[in-house]
């Protein structure tokens, strides 16, 4: 369950934001500019919230005033990018097999079960620039899966890519929905996407 | 019989050292300031910056006498290593390295520093969100992006180390076998009159070096670059 109550500022911009939510799969929606990405880079440790508290299933990640504050690699967090951000020096095996999470425990997820699951099986041997959009989102959100995270966190992982690419993406995501049960943080400006995927709706405004 | 006289093979050899152990030697040091400068932020950064930057803009002869005073055997540092970890500068071989080493720096924190900044941030954040440490994230993400910029940097301070003279000659001398490098060679033999032939053949030499040193950069930053691509 993600528990987040923090406090946003740059410059003008200052945000508060609560997600209180036992639902799996959260989205999160709102006009672009809203701080929807911030508040994912604010759970992933790439971005200091102003104030306040982040914690999932009970762990603490961030909290201001208990001076807690994990870096980035220790959060252990899956975040898939709107622009997938595969390493173009490796080939699609070396970028899944990055993530290093797990560190004693079993593996939740086998390679094996994550490749299949994503159909990414004769992709492994590319390098990312020969991947499609679509085949990009996939290889990343099994990327992100492998380092054995404790919560998904989707960034518009359907926004670069055309209408036909998205009705192709969309059934995966349901897959990793049913068959991988972690919580997901999804952000989106499509309403179609967020009803299709999303158990839960979170607002942001302007 | 060879093209050259034994001097004169003496003198390309030394070069050849020279500039290898200046450009490797270097490179580590060359990385971490290319890395401070490229990617973080503390007081004096710019003050840094301009004392990384000055070898290339002193005089060769007072970047020399610097290195004399402070390295030469009566030197501050110099006499401490000379005691403690017997390594001597003054009038040797790895003196001319160390002066080389100086002088081509600047260029060579420049190559890395740049290529570094022109590695995209947020790959090394999504390593960061996969569990790197940044020790990680460095050596697997923004060490072989930046590796162009390496090869440049190591080969402009072994073109730079070629070439140098004014620094080398003013802290070690010009001494045959010891510290006479290709260019204070050269320099030598104009001293002398009816000296042109053997000013031709080492002139040939260096332009040879020169441009394999080149190419062989040219060449190793396309293979990666080939490599990165498919």
């Amino acid at each position: 369950m993600l528990s987040l109550d923090i406090e946003l500022r740059r410059g003008d911009y200052r945000r508060q934001v609560r997600i209180e939510d036992a639902a799996r799969v959260v989205a999160l929606v709102g006009p672009s500019g809203a701080g929807k990405t911030s508040v994912l880079n604010a759970i992933a440790g790439l971005l200091r919230p102003w104030a306040g508290r982040i914690a999932i299933d009970g762990r603490v990640l961030f909290d201001s005033q208990a001076g807690i504050d994990l870096p980035a690699h220790r959060r252990r967090i899956g975040y898939v990018f709107q622009d997938a951000r595969l390493f173009p020096h490796l080939d699609v095996r070396a970028n899944l097999r990055y993530g290093r999470h797990g560190g004693g425990e079993e593996a939740r997820f086998s390679f094996d079960d994550i490749v299949a699951l994503l159909g990414i099986e004769g992709l492994l041997a590319r390098r990312p620039r020969h991947l499609s959009g679509g085949e990009a989102q996939r290889v990343a959100i099994g990327r992100a899966l492998l380092a054995q995270p404790a919560i998904l966190l989707l960034d518009e992982p359907l926004s670069a890519l055309d209408r036909a690419r998205r009705e192709e993406l969309i059934p995966y995501l349901q897959r990793v929905r049913d068959e991988i049960r972690l919580p997901m943080l999804y952000v989106s400006h499509r309403e179609d996407e967020v009803r299709r995927i999303a158990d839960a709706v979170h607002t942001m405004d302007l | 019989m060879s093209a050259f006289t034994p001097g004169e093979i003496t003198a390309i050899a030394l070069s050849l050292k020279v500039a290898v152990v200046a450009a490797v030697v270097s490179l580590p040091f060359g990385v971490a300031c290319g890395w401070l400068l490229a990617r973080r932020e503390f007081p004096g950064k710019a003050l840094f910056d301009a004392v990384l930057l000055l070898p290339l803009v002193m005089p060769p002869v007072v970047t020399g006498y610097v290195l004399l005073i402070m390295f030469g055997n009566q030197g501050v540092i110099g006499a401490w290593l000379r005691e403690y970890l017997g390594v001597q500068f003054a009038f040797r071989w790895t003196g001319a390295a160390l002066a080389c080493a100086i002088m081509g720096f600047p260029l060579m924190v420049r190559a890395i520093r740049l290529s570094i900044e022109a590695t995209d941030r947020r790959l090394e954040a999504a390593a960061a969100t996969l569990g790197a440490a940044p020790w990680r994230v460095f050596f697997t993400i923004t060490l072989p992006l930046a590796w162009p910029g390496l090869v440049a940097g190591a080969v402009l301070a072994f073109a730079k180390a070629l070439g140098e003279f004014g620094a080398t000659i003013t802290f070690v001398s010009n001494i045959p076998g010891q510290t006479q490098t290709l260019s204070a060679a050269i320099y030598g033999l104009l001293q002398v009159p009816g000296a042109e032939a053997g000013i031709w053949r080492l002139t040939a030499v260096a332009f040879v070096i020169s441009l394999l040193a080149l190419l062989l950069s040219e060449w190793l930053v396309r293979r990666q670059r080939v490599r990165n691509e498919h």
